[in-house]
């Protein structure tokens, strides 16, 4: 028999996770609801609650937690704010290059510091040239001497303003075939934060331009193997990025079941509360369903990566369904709320504008049909 | 210093809407409402661990439950508890305030000396308030209720603030002494990753009424002198009353009608 249940551990990891999004996080969203700026307390809150340090190893200051234990806290934090979610789950992103790929040197200086938050940290891989295809990249490096040179724009990069650390891909300006992952420092030489995107949903979670002109980096900026740097960011993405992003949605979609069930409960029409209609009560059973398929999908993923097997055709799979269902869900929600749905004070409006933003994010849904059906395919 | 806390799991405040009488036995069905940590003895874990922190005070929780209550015993370990006991026996079943209290006070002179034992001022499910001071009875030490603040703590007596109806009482209490707690006195610190870490090494003791060496008739529904006779559900209302006249008379009818409610 398969053991479903959560151990008594991951199950005190949810209280607190829950306990801090409901404390915490919650308090900052009409902040950035507002403003869409990134709140600072709120990132001195997630460091301050060791949400940064859960995937980075105990000898570097870490909690030396799997991708379970990371799936239930961004379950928890992303059904009280996903714009919050989605600024951690990227922090890990930014986190996984120097845990899988860095240098005994590169792991001591910079874990520490990424598992305590006094720096923050991305992966920029997309640019203009279009997100799905990232081989067709145009950001360049050449060596001189013994420093890098990076010449390039990246754009749609989480938390690209306010990262100490991003882990840059380009491609060598002599061998369009060869790409390398670097580490690019805040405040570097030719390297800035410009254009800082408004986006409809997940507000209050930095998304932004990234610019290298004539960037200079040492050669202890080089992540993993020069020429093998696809793998070093790609990795990432594959089980950082998507797992993190399962996680934002299946929060979501906690989130506007429980709404929408509120709301169904309290709105009283023809002498009766709406949750008695059988339309509204087989929307919710949908969002249910939809639901507990996607966080069975989600903590298979999560505990097979966790057993150390390969889980990144997994993660395609529960990224595909969750954000599609997480977007079903919050026009379910909406609609259950009638006119009040489209109104601000209803957080399902917020809902409805941030499902629509998890698409993309670490690969569209098309991406992970490309992805799932090579799997199948063989 | 040694300090022993008194948990009590009690289904969570937060959707006690869902629990239901059972109109039979007259106990409470839990429906599906998990187990959390009584919101006050959150507080009283609070000022041990901060006697931990601040003196090297060992922390030791004892808690009267069934099995599943051992979750939250855990729970006060992974927020910073040394020691942790669960008293867990059918024996122990039913029991009102006095019978908990008597076996409360037998597990805490099983656990060893101590210097205080601190309680949360009531359960939110039971809301007595007799269980910590009836502990104090049978313990033959010093109690004082509804502590909201520590003035000093030097020396074998203790100053303490206490709230008295409207206001409060100055207290000077001698070590070992017991005092149950009420939110005034801290904000209980919240549950963290790394603490649930380090509780991974602590163990829970388990300990029945053979354990205890306690005679059974003294314990459980046997051991209860307090029977309840009736409970029911409070349905709130909302009532509506018009009323009527120039605006000077609705005024005053009003006036009459809040302080007749006992609003005013
Ligand atoms: C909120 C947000 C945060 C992001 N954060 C980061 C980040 O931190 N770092 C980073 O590097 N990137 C980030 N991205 C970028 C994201 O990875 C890309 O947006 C995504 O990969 C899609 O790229 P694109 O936007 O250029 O669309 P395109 O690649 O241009 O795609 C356009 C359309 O073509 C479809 N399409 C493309 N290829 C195929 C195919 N083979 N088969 C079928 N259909 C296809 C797509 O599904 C889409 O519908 C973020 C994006 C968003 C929205």
């Amino acid at each position: 028999m398969i053991d479903f249940s959560f151990t008594d551990e991951q199950e005190m990891f949810r209280k607190a996770s829950r306990e801090f999004a409901e404390t915490r996080v919650a308090p900052f969203i009409p902040e950035m609801e507002k403003t869409g700026k990134v709140p600072p307390g709120l990132v001195q809150a997630l460091a301050d609650a060791e949400m940064l340090a859960i995937t980075i190893p105990e000898e570097y200051g870490g909690l030396g937690l799997g991708y379970v234990a990371r799936m239930i806290a961004l379950e928890e934090i992303s059904r009280i704010s996903v714009a919050t979610g989605m600024m951690l789950q990227v922090f890990a992103l930014g986190i996984d290059p120097f845990v899988r790929f860095g240098s005994k040197e590169q792991k001591e200086f910079y874990l520490p510091k990424l598992a305590r938050g006094e720096r923050l940290a991305t992966v920029a891989v997309t640019e203009p040239t279009g997100g799905s295809d990232p081989t067709g990249l145009r950001t360049t490096y050449f060596k001189n001497g013994t420093d890098y040179i990076l010449t390039g724009r990246k754009c749609f990069i989480t938390n690209a303003h306010i990262a100490d650390t991003v882990t840059i891909l380009a491609k060598d300006e002599n061998d369009p075939k060869a790409f390398s992952a670097f580490i690019a420092e805040k405040g570097a030489e030719g390297f800035s934060a410009t254009h800082e995107e408004h986006k409809v949903g997940m507000r209050g979670c930095n998304t932004g331009e990234l610019s290298l002109e004539k960037c200079k980096v040492p050669a202890t900026a080089l992540l993993g193997q020069e020429g093998k740097g696809l793998r070093v960011s790609m990795s990432a993405i594959g089980d950082v990025g998507r797992g993190g992003m399962v996680g934002c949605a299946i929060g979501l979609q906690t989130a506007c079941l429980e709404a929408s069930v509120k709301f169904a409960n309290e709105r009283i029409l023809y002498g009766k509360p709406i949750s008695a209609l059988q339309t509204i009560q087989n929307k919710l059973a949908d969002m249910k369903i939809d639901l507990e398929a996607g966080r069975l999908l989600a903590y298979r993923a999560a505990a097979l990566h966790d057993k150390g097997e390969r889980s990144s055709n997994e993660f395609a799979v529960a990224k595909y369904f969750t954000t599609e269902a997480a977007q079903r869900a919050a026009k379910m929600a909406v609609d259950i709320h009638g006119g009040y749905g489209c109104m601000e004070e209803y957080a399902v409006s917020r809902f409805i504008r941030d499902a629509f933003v998890l698409g993309p994010s670490a690969g569209t849904s098309d991406i992970m049909k490309v992805i799932v059906a090579r799997w199948v395919i063989g | 210093m040694n300090v022993i806390v008194c948990v009590k799991a009690v289904p969570d405040p937060k959707e006690i809407c869902k629990i239901r009488i059972d109109p039979a036995t007259k106990t409470l069905l839990r429906c599906d409402v998990p187990l959390v940590i009584n919101p006050l003895d959150k507080n009283a874990l609070e000022a041990a661990l901060l006697l931990k922190e601040g003196r090297g005070a060992s922390v030791t929780v004892i808690s009267m439950g069934p099995p599943p209550a051992e979750t939250i015993v855990k729970e006060c370990m992974a927020l910073g508890a040394d020691r942790g006991i669960l008293l867990s026996d059918r024996a122990f079943g039913g029991a009102d305030a006095f019978a908990t209290a008597y076996t409360l006070a037998g597990a805490i002179v099983k656990a060893g000396e101590y210097d205080l034992i601190l309680c949360g001022m009531a359960s939110s499910d039971g809301a007595t308030e007799w269980v910590g001071p009836q502990i104090a009875t049978f313990l033959g030490i010093p109690a004082v209720t509804m502590v909201r603040k520590f003035e000093s703590q030097e020396g074998a007596a203790w100053r303490v603030l206490a709230d008295w109806q409207n206001g409060y009482r100055r207290v000077e209490v001698r070590l070992p002494a017991l005092l149950t707690i009420t939110r005034d006195l801290n904000r209980p610190r919240a549950l963290s990753f790394s603490g649930i870490l380090k509780s991974r090494k602590k163990t829970i003791e388990q300990w029945g009424r053979e354990f205890l060496d306690l005679p059974s008739e003294a314990l459980g529904a046997k051991g209860s002198p307090t029977i309840v006779s009736e409970m029911s559900t409070v349905r709130n209302r909302r009532d509506v009353k018009m009323l009527r006249g120039t605006i000077e008379e609705k005024a005053d009818q009003l006036v009459g009608l809040l302080a007749e409610s006992g609003v005013l």
